[in-house]
């Protein structure tokens, strides 16, 4: 039986065994991209939205029948826009790699690799496997940031790894105590299955399995206090494994908080109070969450304003941006479920294009201190053009798919009004907050974009190159997914259906 | 065909090999341990002709010896375990060599490639055990050959050491057990596990505490032998000084034997009353073992250390298994583990003999650079540490997973807290290793060595290995139905 989706996975997989056997390794990375992009196209192209099951391309292969554990592959409409991101990102970033490369055939397998770790992830229906694809990433991620990584790479390297392991492992537990939760003669791990479990009313975790599996996925996408792995692993790796890890697989945490917890969750478990303050307060998990996400954008929006680094602000800035997903995932309606979902993958790309051009930078400059750079746009007008759009692109400006998403999650959280009174609700404020986190982000992108740019060019900057041409391809073609969906996200829309 | 003579064909292969290895000239030696891998595989291809079920009652074997499915995929175990050994010893025995004066060369090296198929036969025994003193007799034949092989280089005072304080422990926990046995007798008047099991169900619970006395000194000497903590003091010496293939024979053979005993005599022992006690001590033991294999295991420098914590850190994870195995999923789950276990051990061992061989020392900086000096073998390491360290599609996740299902299911929350901070540590050490192999530069001592020669018989079981831990790592049912009844 062949199916597209298990192709898909084995392109970039056969990519990788290529690139490890030192058969040309950066050809056939990007020959696998591409045809992995190609692939990815000719499934979404293939996709029907209006089919009456929503889950296409699905194969199964048994693993532990008893267990009620099979290898499930599928898409729905969320799957395909997780693929179509992985896929762009992933020759984004093959493409945007140094061209000289110590052990080119290790780096490019491990890139690859991380990418069919995502891409397996997004084609999975079977929690297991999706858990499992993920976890498979983590590796070449260790490898990368460790050998080819730059700064205090090590430190990086051991910090992201073992934080994000256990991240995972609090993860398992919870997808177990899921699995635990059914009844005792229909036990599965098939997404499909236990949404109509729960649905039914058949499905009862309690309180302690939703908080093990927002906890896992929180740590894996950098929610607010957990996020100090982010920044400095997106600051010491190499290019395009910053460009994989916060474009796409940084994603499968919202992608597994869409997937299963969501649908799965009834409303009454998030409006259960957990925990009571003096003074009468009690809090509940949502409410715990909206004070997370005020973390994740005031907080961290302000950590990001002082950096004086651009890979530092850029990982910083990739841990804010979280706080809308969240604020979306919070929302609970429509609105915010399908804004967050634009949003995923707009963060992913126009993430990816600035790491890619803070890769040039420094590859041209040798550094990417604010104060050591200043007044390139005159030496490399293309590439000072590309960074404004791909800055413009991140504060979420009207005509890229940013804005799309953010309006959409701003609309859905703002929704939950307070029926009782006219002031404004606990969410009605945070929204306001994370309005404010817009303009918050506009400050510290537009100021790295000055320092960087404009300005006097200090007397140590040797004169640079502007980008050739192969090196702005991958940019153009993340920037014109972003433009493309930006001005028309009924492309994506129309796939998405909460 | 009968179980048993399976342990003869080995017992007699062992006997064999001991005397013709006197007619063999010192440089062949080799042969002695060929001719060891070649009957052993032999008599594993014949145990799948030996069918699991029960011995008819008129069997003179019947009141102690036990043809379960547990044993028949444990004496397969045993016998695979062996080879590997061998193979392992084939590969170190230069350096065996090294420590032995003799008036020719090769002198002593054929015992020991002849003993550890005694050990072999031993361990065979144990794992069929259902009787106390079978359990006892059976048990000293495995420690027996293991107090020789341990200080087998005579030369090397670390290995003299080991050996040293690996028979007074030995003699220790053998005295524990003697007198657990006999206290359990006092009060039941057998020796028999099931008889035990069907007296207790009738004794008067004002009895137990005696019962539990001598159940607890059972349980100190098996916790001595799995490596279970406060018992797990003299594993770092005894692992580190032991010649490698013993090392990785002790840590794999002896301990998976071990642990099929302490099942056997856990499951006697669970009565009302009596069950809750032993499973909330082998709980926190478990915690204990948990906490202290994988805490000691982080500042390790020497890989043998390492690897000895870390053979403590898997027994805690095998005990939280055994704690939990009132659940049914609980069993397969263990044995699953003790498999893989065998299969990412073994494999982290043949390389390290390799290294160790080549380079002339055993710490965890002689792998420095081995990435680029040696891709094939740096990639089976990595294999072997992704595999301990529990990364998905290998066989070290689905036994992780499989203990953590069965304790969640078994409600012991604060042990599934406990592992997942020994995961997230086993997650350090082990990717030290790794960090060592792909990112550090080679070590300059070790420059001149461009590469490893590895013969045709290791890269076999490399590459058999590595399969192995995958194929297991997406297919986890190919052991399972071992277990688990249809």
């Amino acid at each position: 039986m062949i199916s597209p989706l298990f192709c898909l996975i084995l392109l970039p997989v056969l990519g990788a065994i290529f690139a490890f056997a030192n058969v040309a390794p950066r050809k056939v990375a990007l020959t696998s991209a591409i045809a992995t992009l190609l692939a990815t196209l000719g499934v979404a192209w293939f996709y029907n939205p209006a089919a009456a099951d929503k889950f296409q391309f699905v194969t199964q292969w048994s693993v532990l029948p008893d267990w009620g554990l099979n290898f499930t592959l599928g898409v729905d409409g969320l799957g395909v826009v997780m693929l179509l991101l992985s896929a762009l990102v992933l020759v984004g970033a093959v493409w945007s790699s140094p061209k000289v490369v110590d052990r080119a055939g290790l780096f490019y397998g491990n890139v690859l690799l991380i990418a069919a770790g995502g891409i397996g992830a997004f084609a999975s229906l079977d929690v297991f496997f999706f858990y499992a694809f993920h976890e498979l990433a983590l590796i070449p991620t260790f490898l990368l940031i460790g050998i080819w990584g730059s700064g205090d790479r090590q430190a990086a390297a051991w910090k992201a790894t073992v934080y994000l392991a256990t991240g995972s492992f609090v993860l398992l537990l919870g997808i177990i105590g899921l699995y635990l939760s059914c009844p005792e003669n229909s036990r599965t791990f098939d997404m499909r299955e236990l949404v109509q479990l729960a649905q039914g009313g058949h499905l009862s975790p309690g309180i302690p399995v939703y908080v093990l599996l927002f906890l896992g996925f929180g740590i894996l996408v950098s929610l607010f206090p957990f996020h100090t792995w982010a920044p400095q692993a997106y600051a010491c790796a190499p290019v395009p494994a910053a460009m994989l890890h916060a474009g796409v697989l940084k994603k499968f945490g919202l992608y597994g908080l869409l997937r299963i917890v969501v649908p799965i969750f009834p409303t009454g478990i998030t409006e259960a109070t957990v925990l009571t303050l003096p003074g009468e307060i009690s809090l509940n998990l949502t409410d715990i969450l909206l004070i997370l996400i005020v973390g994740n954008i005031l907080f961290v929006g302000l950590v990001t304003i002082s950096q004086k680094r651009l890979d530092w602000m850029l990982g910083y800035s990739s841990v804010m941006h979280m706080g809308y997903m969240f604020l979306g995932i919070a929302s609970l309606n429509q609105l915010g479920l399908t804004g967050t979902a634009i949003l995923i993958f707009a963060h992913g790309l126009s993430i990816a294009a600035l790491f890619a051009l803070a890769g040039e930078l420094r590859q041209r400059t040798g550094t990417l201190e604010f104060s050591q750079l200043g007044g390139l746009a005159r030496q490399a007008p293309v590439m000072g053009l590309l960074f404004g759009f791909a800055v413009m692109a991140s504060v979420g400006l009207p005509g890229f798919a940013n804005f799309a998403g953010e309006v959409l999650v701003f609309f859905g959280a703002f929704a939950h009004s307070n029926p009782e009174t006219t002031q404004f609700s606990g969410f009605q404020w945070v929204t306001v907050v994370a309005v404010w986190g817009v303009v918050m982000s506009a400050v510290y992108m537009l100021r790295a974009y000055r320092k960087i740019f404009f300005g006097e060019v200090p007397a140590k900057l040797a004169p640079i190159t502007d980008m050739t041409w192969s090196e702005r391809a991958p940019i153009f073609l993340l920037l014109a997914g972003l433009m493309i969906v930006g001005f028309y996200p009924k492309l994506l829309i129309s796939f998405l259906n909460f | 065909m009968e179980a048993i003579y399976l342990e003869i064909a080995v017992i007699c292969l062992g006997i064999f090999l001991l005397l013709f290895e006197a007619f063999i000239p010192g440089a062949e030696k080799r042969v002695v341990g060929l001719a060891g891998i070649v009957g052993l595989t032999a008599v594993l291809v014949a145990s799948f002709w030996v069918h699991p079920g029960e011995l008819p009652a008129n069997s003179p074997l019947a009141p102690f010896y036990s043809v379960d499915a547990v044993a028949i995929f444990f004496k397969q175990f045993s016998l695979v375990a062996t080879i590997l050994v061998l193979v392992l010893s084939l590969d170190f025995a230069s350096v065996v060599e090294r420590f032995i004066p003799g008036a020719s060369k090769g002198a002593g090296l054929g015992e020991f490639f002849a003993l550890p198929i005694l050990s072999c036969a031993g361990l065979m025994f144990l794992v069929s055990a259902t009787d106390f003193i079978f359990i006892f007799v059976a048990l000293e034949f495995v420690t027996i050959s293991f107090y020789v092989l341990v200080a087998y280089m005579r030369r090397n005072s670390a290995c003299l050491e080991a050996g040293v304080k690996y028979l007074i422990l030995g003699a220790l926990s053998t005295g524990f057990l003697v007198y657990g046995i006999t206290w359990i007798f006092g009060m039941t008047g057998q020796t028999n596990l099931a008889a035990i099991h069907a007296v207790l169900l009738q004794m008067p619970p004002v009895t137990y505490p005696a019962v539990l006395f001598g159940l607890a000194l059972v349980i100190v000497s098996l916790g001595f032998k799995v490596g279970a903590v406060p018992f797990q003091f003299w594993i770092p010496d005894v692992y580190q000084g032991a010649p490698t293939p013993i090392t990785a024979f002790l840590s794999v053979g002896s301990k998976a034997a071990g642990f099929v005993v302490l099942y056997r005599v856990v499951e006697t022992f669970m009565v009302p009353g009596l069950g809750e006690k032993l499973l909330m001590v082998i709980g926190v033991i478990a915690g204990a073992t948990l906490i202290f294999g994988n805490l000691a295991a982080l500042p390790q420098k020497n890989f043998k250390r390492l690897m000895a914590y870390s053979s403590v850190a898997h027994a805690g994870y095998l005990l939280m298994g055994l704690a939990s195995i009132q659940v049914l999923t609980a069993e397969p789950a263990m044995f699953f583990y003790l498999t893989g276990y065998l299969i990412m051990t073994f494999l982290a061992f043949i390389v390290m003999t390799l290294v160790s061989v080549a380079v002339g020392a055993d710490d965890i900086s002689s792998f420095n650079g081995l990435g680029k000096k040696a891709p094939g073998l740096a990639l089976a390491m990595l294999v072997a540490m992704l595999s301990l360290s529990g990364i998905p599609f290998t066989v070290g996740f689905f036994a992780k997973f499989f203990i953590f299902e069965a304790a969640i299911q078994s409600g012991l929350y604060v042990l599934v807290g406990i592992g997942v901070l020994s995961v997230a540590c086993g997650f350090y050490y082990y990717l030290k290793i790794v960090r060592a192999m792909y990112w550090l530069p080679v070590n300059e001592a070790h420059e001149s060595l461009v590469s490893i020669p590895v013969s045709y018989l290791t890269r076999a079981m490399i590459g058999l290995l590595i399969a192995a831990t995958f194929v297991l790592g997406v297919y986890p049912g190919l052991i399972l139905r071992f277990f688990v009844q249809p």
